[in-house]
């Protein structure tokens, strides 16, 4: 089935090919209308499948009617409608639900109907694909370089054999350096996989060693594709990938299985395969002279599935040693679809000479992930570390403050719609709304509680449920997107193997702006001078002068408006909703305790070796997400166990207790 | 022996719950739908259509000479309250049916509490399958109405060969990635063509994820993604496939759980092309659409409303259910069940709809492309598929099957030609 | 039947409950309450109580047992733990298993039995597990249902598994000495993990599906919930009051007055030459034992557990109700389980009515958590005895 799609497509390749070629055919278009083409191709045309659209493609070829490149176009494109009423094809133009019909041979317009009345015809991907390859031709040599370029990728995606000639003729007069580079690896890859001759493979092939791009390696396991398969004895004129030894590289049942399949050994009966032959064999309350209240274990199952197999009523068992000498009478191999052995083994030292520099390559990118993750963490932490470990205020509201902030991002995206300058204003936007809520709330609640920690993490907790529960009451209860402009939205690609999401990136360089913000003040300035004296020694500092009150609030404050302008970055690279807080309080606590009380430093540190435990976990098993997270929190318990003031510990008077 | 007791206690109880029922106005519908808590996104949508589809009932005369009065009630997303309400509505409010429930845990909850009671319920959102319970008909898709066509269309219209089964780790991913997982083999794919993971509830990380996916394009073959991820997991997930750039002709996704009410919040011009799999979608062009559409934005005062595939499974099941109640003549539970079977009501995306005995619809399956405003296009339309209670691509469901009319059983093994049991297993 | 709960019969020591006047009072007030919830319920009685509320209240007893071993593990001993829901519902887990395991194996003999030939035991355990997991895809039945069949088995895993999770969790803590905030933290986590291990299906305990059809007891699946509703109610009388019997008896002597002492400052108890860490791994730990039997009691009437009620806001709603109950004194945390727990179940539930302003809407459903939360930040501060506290005022009035 598939190769004779394949064909087909070949054969419409080729004529259009052909036509391209020859300008004398070109000239001497054939003067059907397309209209009456399409006639006999009708159905199809107007229900494609990629199934029938090969057959379609070849007819409209064949028939050669002016205007057909255009109208292959416009099909892909959705804008072909089709009248029921007479199965006519045309174009149109839309205006509201009016539709005004075209004529597709003269673009005459021909009537103007309603959308119910006609249908608009929706090629799928799959047809569109293959429309795509059909007019690669065409598309090649197009004046717009966009085009030529998407017609490039379009060949890449479905690679045929046939395309190299058109390939050949646009690289020959390509002007631009990169379309013209493209090109030079899709003849590469394309020589590789389908050329006839052997050494031109090989050297093709030898070209890709250490190239870790998606295509090339995809051409490499293409080459390199096996099927199983067994013989009485090794064939000769296969391409044997390896032999598999029954009991080590195939185990015996599957092996037999396989004897099975083929017909060439009896099935083994399972144990439910049995119970219904006993089941069917019940004579005056015995199976095989067992009576049938003992049937209720195997062995006893087994006897009387004996006793009836000695009487000839059912198949044999099949016993281990059955099994056993049944698959030592066959060889069991894989071999490989491609016949050509120098081809493979070409392939296959390519491929192992690749393979660790796809490793490599995965490491980096894992890395790369981890870090993003860190600096995720470390943002939502970072206030936390301020207000928790240089305050000593256990502020379980936190999290919502982060969400606080990243509602404030999705409320300013929706007043401002040009994303660049909604971020611009959103991020100070969120660390003003939530500075003054960090205010209001030390002001109000904290102050008062200074003395009684336990408390405030009462307090807040209290404090946390009502925020929730009112930004469900203003926002809903469905997740919110805050959508990153369009020059954070893409990704940074160094190979097809490592890529990073330009927001990530951003998140990143704004983990780090505030690390060197954050010690700027805590170190350089005289709040961080007043910060320190008063998390100290807040009698002495206030006979210093030092207003504790004023340096509290501030300093709250600012650990509040960190958690914002963090809210707004963990908007933009996942959901904003009213239960995000919850998911990075639990871990934001963690980072910071990890990290060592007191250092933001330590909270860096946390964020990093928390990112990169979750990442690696996720490495070893990643069917399952959840499991990455739980693994995380056992480790991080177990881990307070044994270092109780976390990383970077502080010593001295400034370690508090 | 224990089926003809267990009969003739649901029958005791049918008697107790449902005989006064018969001559009572007004006839009570219970509403069960989350209108707080983590669910109420989605749900309170059926609340309204629930009232929208009860008062346009009541304009055309109600039934049986009855005003219909809808009793709405809130399980507040807090899965043990569905069973507590639903006791509530049937022994305290007497309700004569019930239509209500998102997810298949609370379905889960509830359904003790619907058998015992022998209550009538209505289940509107597709679903894992595996059940099929005498007291509950299931008006939304089963995993052979969605995600079979579904890998179908992946198989034959867009040439994918390796599958990235994503979903999000409860029991309607399981179950269907399960069924899939053998279908695929089934039908020749390679057990390492296919790659499965589960994250949790509101999965925010998705970078690693996706680029395991890109990776599998590595193996030369098509890569394509069918994604069971639920609610808000999805905004990360697309975000992330946008910002790596994967465009749906490189990797097309299929999602059973994105619709157009999940997209409302999001910017889908980066998603275009990726697809979903549903029963219905806003876009179908037909008359009933239109009817439907502008009675539901009359109703909630607001063009801006979407419409989606639950929405039409409770316009099609309340419409079965007083056409079944004005057959029967009567609201008795039992009497009204069977009027049910064979049940016809027109699809809003055109055809009919059959409600099948094994309490299951013939629906048909579509497969809709996102567009840039948030909509579908709707791309393949098959005739009407009989929705199966169980999956014979499982191993333990292969034999069973259920008809509650002719078997009289909802889990019956035909491979021993014996009901495994009367109710369903929780 | 409900004098089994009676003050009368349980008298350990004369002096104790003189001691304690409040124990005979509760005591009483509990009697006569079951004895009233049972005399006007649908399934014994005059049918005045439907069995929704007769559920309701069973359970609410439940919350409030695991109320006071809360406020014994804070109130008295001063160790905020945010992991105590946890506990509840392991035991619930527990009794869960053999709940669906047993009912599950009842089917299954019926349906196989009625073959031509008898079942295997093996045949029998894959039948049932694949109701069990069919549901989440899968028919395996995992290691940890290996005793699942055995009711005397799982009653023991309802003690045995929340004790042991609290012994190891809280030696750990408690011998690095982590105490205060860093411990509720630490707690919190614990919670945390455990709830994300449960969500997963891989765990064998049917991921976020949790185990349902719990209200259904095997060997009397023919009684009506009515009736089973009432055992239940009883069953939970009984535990809450040998339970406020057990923790009064813990905190009145001299027991008591070390944990209160630990409380109040660790160190100075450490230098008297007390293990102040065994005192609070007992404490720890018998709390969590109680808990998790608690836990047992509670999800067979509500029929359903699934991890969600383990999150981490459960046990901080926990803490909530016994901060505003009044932590400290055990009547304290009963009155703030039952008064908190209603009430939101009232509210949330669409019982009350919605509060119609002119320009605003009091949608209950809707404020009722702000109001909690609120309310929470203003006992905290202003009202740090709770409701408890009003007691004082008419104890202090009568000379």
């Amino acid at each position: 089935m598939k190769a004779c799609l394949m064909l087909r497509r070949l054969c419409a390749f080729a004529l259009i090919w052909q036509l391209i070629l020859s300008p004398v055919m070109a000239q001497d278009e054939s003067d059907t209308p397309l209209q009456d083409v399409l006639q006999t191709v009708q159905s199809e045309v107007a229900n494609p499948s990629r199934g029938t659209v090969p057959a379609v493609l070849q007819a409209l070829m064949a028939a050669d009617a002016p205007g057909t490149v255009d109208f292959l176009r416009t099909w892909s494109d959705r804008e072909v409608y089709e009248r029921p009423a007479d199965g006519l094809f045309f174009y149109a133009t839309a205006e509201g639900s009016s539709l005004t019909l075209i004529d597709i041979d003269t673009g005459a317009e021909v009537a103007t109907v309603t959308s119910r009345d006609v249908s608009q015809i929706r090629p799928n991907a799959g047809v569109r694909r293959e429309i795509g390859a059909s007019l690669v031709a065409f598309e090649l040599t197009h004046p717009d370089a966009d085009r030529r370029m998407a017609a490039l990728a379009s060949a890449a995606r479905s690679p045929d054999p046939d395309q190299l000639p058109a390939i050949r003729a646009a690289r020959a007069e390509e002007e631009d350096s990169a379309i013209a580079a493209r090109m030079d690896r899709l003849i590469a890859l394309l020589v590789a996989r389908y050329d006839q001759d052997s050494t031109t493979r090989v050297e093709a092939i030898g070209a890709l060693r250490g190239d870790v791009s998606t295509p090339a390696r995809s051409v490499l396991n293409q080459l390199l594709a096996t099927r199983a398969d067994f013989a009485e004895t090794l064939p000769e004129d296969v391409n044997i990938a390896r032999i598999k030894t029954p009991g080590e590289d195939i185990s015996l049942s599957a092996a037999y299985a396989v004897l099975v399949g083929a017909d060439l050994a009896p099935a083994a009966p399972g144990r439910n395969a049995i119970r219904d032959a006993l089941r069917a064999n019940v004579v005056d309350g015995q199976v095989g002279g067992v009576p049938v209240h003992q049937l209720d274990n195997d062995a006893d199952r087994i006897a009387a599935y004996q006793a009836l197999e000695d009487a000839g009523i059912v198949p044999p068992l099949v016993t281990e040693a059955d099994v056993a000498d049944a698959v030592s009478q066959y060889v069991f191999f894989d071999a490989y679809l491609e016949p050509d052995a120098a081809v493979t083994t070409a392939a296959e030292a390519a491929r192992s000479s690749t393979s660790l520099r796809v490793s490599g390559y995965q490491f980096l990118s894992l890395s790369l992930d981890a870090l993003s993750l860190a600096s995720i963490f470390f943002l939502a932490a970072i206030g936390l570390a301020i207000t928790f470990g240089v305050m000593r205020v256990i502020n379980m509201a936190h999290g919502e403050f982060i969400m606080m902030g990243a509602y404030t991002g999705y409320v300013v995206q929706t007043i401002i719609p040009n994303y660049t300058a909604s971020l611009a204003v959103a991020l100070p936007l969120a660390f003003a709304v939530t500075f003054l809520a960090g205010v209001v709330m030390e002001r109000l609640v904290i102050r008062h509680l200074y003395t009684r920690p336990l408390e405030t993490l009462l307090a807040t907790f209290g404090i946390s449920i009502a925020l929730q529960q009112l930004a469900k009451n203003i926002f809903g209860t469905q997740a919110r997107p805050v959508t990153a402009p369009d020059w954070l939205a893409g990704a940074i690609q160094i190979n097809d193997l490592v890529s990073v999401a330009a927001v990530r990136v951003g998140i990143f360089v704004m983990a780090a702006l505030f690390l060197l913000l954050l010690l700027y003040i805590l170190n350089r300035t005289r709040l961080g001078l007043e910060v320190r004296a008063v998390t100290q020694n807040p009698g002495m500092a206030a006979s210093m002068g030092i207003n504790p009150d004023r340096i509290n609030m501030l300093t709250f404050g600012l650990g509040s408006g960190i958690a914002g302008v963090a809210g707004v970055a963990i908007g933009l690279v996942a959901q904003v909703t009213s239960e995000m807080g919850a998911n990075y309080i639990v871990q934001s606590f963690m980072t910071v305790v990890v990290g060592g009380v007191g250092s933001v430093f330590g909270t860096l540190a946390g964020a990093a070796l928390i990112g990169s435990l979750q990442k690696g976990i996720e490495w070893f098993n990643p069917a399952n997400t959840l499991a990455a997270q739980t693994f995380m929190v056992l480790f991080i318990i177990l881990f307070i166990q044994f270092r109780p003031k976390g990383i970077v510990a502080l010593k001295g008077r400034a370690a508090g207790d | 022996m224990m089926k003809k007791t267990l009969l003739s206690a649901a029958a005791i109880t049918a008697l107790m719950t449902a005989a006064p029922a018969m001559a009572d106005c007004p006839i009570k519908v219970g509403v069960l739908h989350s209108l707080s808590g983590s669910m109420a996104i989605s749900e309170t949508t059926l609340r309204d259509v629930m009232q929208m589809l009860v008062a346009e009932q009541n304009a055309k005369g109600g039934v049986l000479g009855c005003e219909l009065e809808a009793v709405v009630v809130d399980p507040a997303s807090d899965w043990p309250l569905f069973a507590e309400l639903t006791r509530q509505l049937l022994t305290v409010d007497e309700v004569d049916v019930i239509f209500g429930a998102w997810t298949s845990v609370s379905r889960k909850a509830l359904l003790p509490v619907l058998e015992e009671l022998n209550g009538l319920f209505f289940y509107p959102v597709q679903y894992e399958g595996q059940e099929s319970s005498r007291n509950v008909f299931y008006t939304g898709a089963a995993p052979n109405q969605q995600a079979i066509p579904a890998v179908d269309y992946f198989i034959d219209e867009l040439g994918v060969e390796s599958f990235a089964l994503l979903g999000t780790d409860y029991v309607y991913p399981r179950t269907t990635n399960a069924i899939l997982e053998s279908y695929l083999l089934s039908k020749g794919i390679a057990a390492e063509d296919i790659f499965v993971n589960y994250t949790p509830f509101g999965h925010a990380d998705w970078s690693t994820i996706v680029s395991d996916v890109v990776g599998l394009g590595a193996g030369g073959k098509q890569v394509g993604v069918i994604s069971t991820i639920n609610g808000d997991a999805n905004v990360g997930f697309y975000t992330e496939l946008a910002a790596q750039g994967v465009s749906a002709d490189d990797i097309p996704v299929v999602a059973f759980s994105v619709g157009e009410e999940e997209l409302s919040g999001l910017d889908t011009s980066r998603l275009v092309g990726h697809l979903a799999a549903w029963n219905y979608f806003m876009s179908a062009d037909t008359p009933e659409n239109e009817a439907f559409i502008t009675a539901w934005h009359e109703f909630i005062g607001s063009t801006d409303r979407v419409t989606n595939d639950p929405m039409e499974a409770h316009y099609i099941g309340f419409n079965m259910w007083v056409n079944a109640v004005e057959a029967a003549g009567t609201t008795d539970v039992d009497a009204v069940r069977e009027a049910m079977w064979g049940q016809e009501f027109p699809n809003l995306t055109g055809g009919m709809a059959v409600m099948n005995t094994n309490h299951h619809l013939s629906k048909p399956v579509l497969i809709g492309e996102i567009r840039a405003d948030g909509q579908f296009d709707i791309i393949s339309q098959t005739p009407e598929v009989a929705g199966e209670a169980w999956s014979p691509f499982l191993e333990e469901s292969a034999s069973w099957t259920s008809d509650w009319q002719e078997l009289e059983c909802g889990m019956y093994d035909t491979a021993t030609d014996t009901c495994v049991q009367l109710t369903s297993n929780y | 039947m409900t004098i089994m709960t009676s003050p009368e019969t349980i008298t350990p020591r004369r002096s104790f409950l003189r001691d304690n006047p409040s124990v005979l009072w509760f005591m009483g007030l509990l009697g006569l309450f079951t004895l009233i919830v049972t005399l006007l319920s649908e399934g014994m009685g005059m049918g005045v109580i439907s069995t929704n509320l007769v559920k309701i209240l069973g359970m609410t007893l439940c919350l409030c047992l695991i109320a006071i071993a809360m406020d014994v593990v804070w109130g008295y001993c001063g160790i905020l733990s945010l992991g105590h829901f946890a506990f509840f519902g392991l035991g619930g887990y527990a009794i869960g298993m053999w709940l669906m395991y047993a009912r599950t194996e009842i089917v299954i003999r019926d349906s196989l039995g009625r073959g031509a030939i008898p079942p295997t035991e093996r045949e029998v355990s894959e039948g049932v597990a694949s109701q069990i997991f069919g549901v989440v895809g899968s028919s395996e039945l995992p290691l940890i249902w290996s005793f699942a069949g055995s009711l005397p088995a799982q009653l023991a895993l309802v003690v045995l598994v929340p004790g042991v999770l609290a012994l190891v969790f809280g030696w750990l803590a408690f011998r690095s000495r982590v105490t205060g905030v860093y411990l509720s933290i630490l707690t919190q986590a614990m919670t945390l993990a455990l709830s994300l291990y449960l969500f997963q299906n891989d765990t064998g305990l049917r991921g976020n599906n949790g185990l349902s059809g719990l209200q259904n007891i095997p060997g009397a699946l023919e009684v009506p919930q009515a009736v089973i509703s009432v055992w239940f109610f009883w069953a939970s009388a009984l535990a809450l009051g040998l339970g406020y019997l057990l923790f009064a008896w813990v905190v009145s002597g001299k027991f008591g007055s070390v944990i209160r002492a630990i409380r109040d400052n660790e160190a100075r108890v450490r230098f008297l030459g007390y293990n102040v860490e065994g005192y609070k791994l007992f404490v720890f730990t018998l709390t969590a034992v109680v808990a998790g039997i608690a836990g047992a009691l509670y999800y067979p009437q509500a029929g359903i557990i699934n991890p969600a009620e383990i999150a981490p806001i459960a046990s901080i709603y926990l803490a909530v109700w016994v901060a505003i109950g009044g932590r400290g004194r055990l009547y304290g945390a009963v009155i703030g389980a039952a008064f908190v727990s209603l009430l939101s179940s009232w509210l949330t539930g669409g019982g009350a009515p919605n509060v119609d302003l002119g320009l605003f809407r009091i949608v209950w459903t809707d404020w009722w958590l702000v109001l909690l939360g609120l309310g929470f930040v203003a006992v905290t501060l202003f009202f740090p005895k709770g409701i408890g506290g009003l007691f004082d005022y008419l104890v202090r009035k009568q000379p």
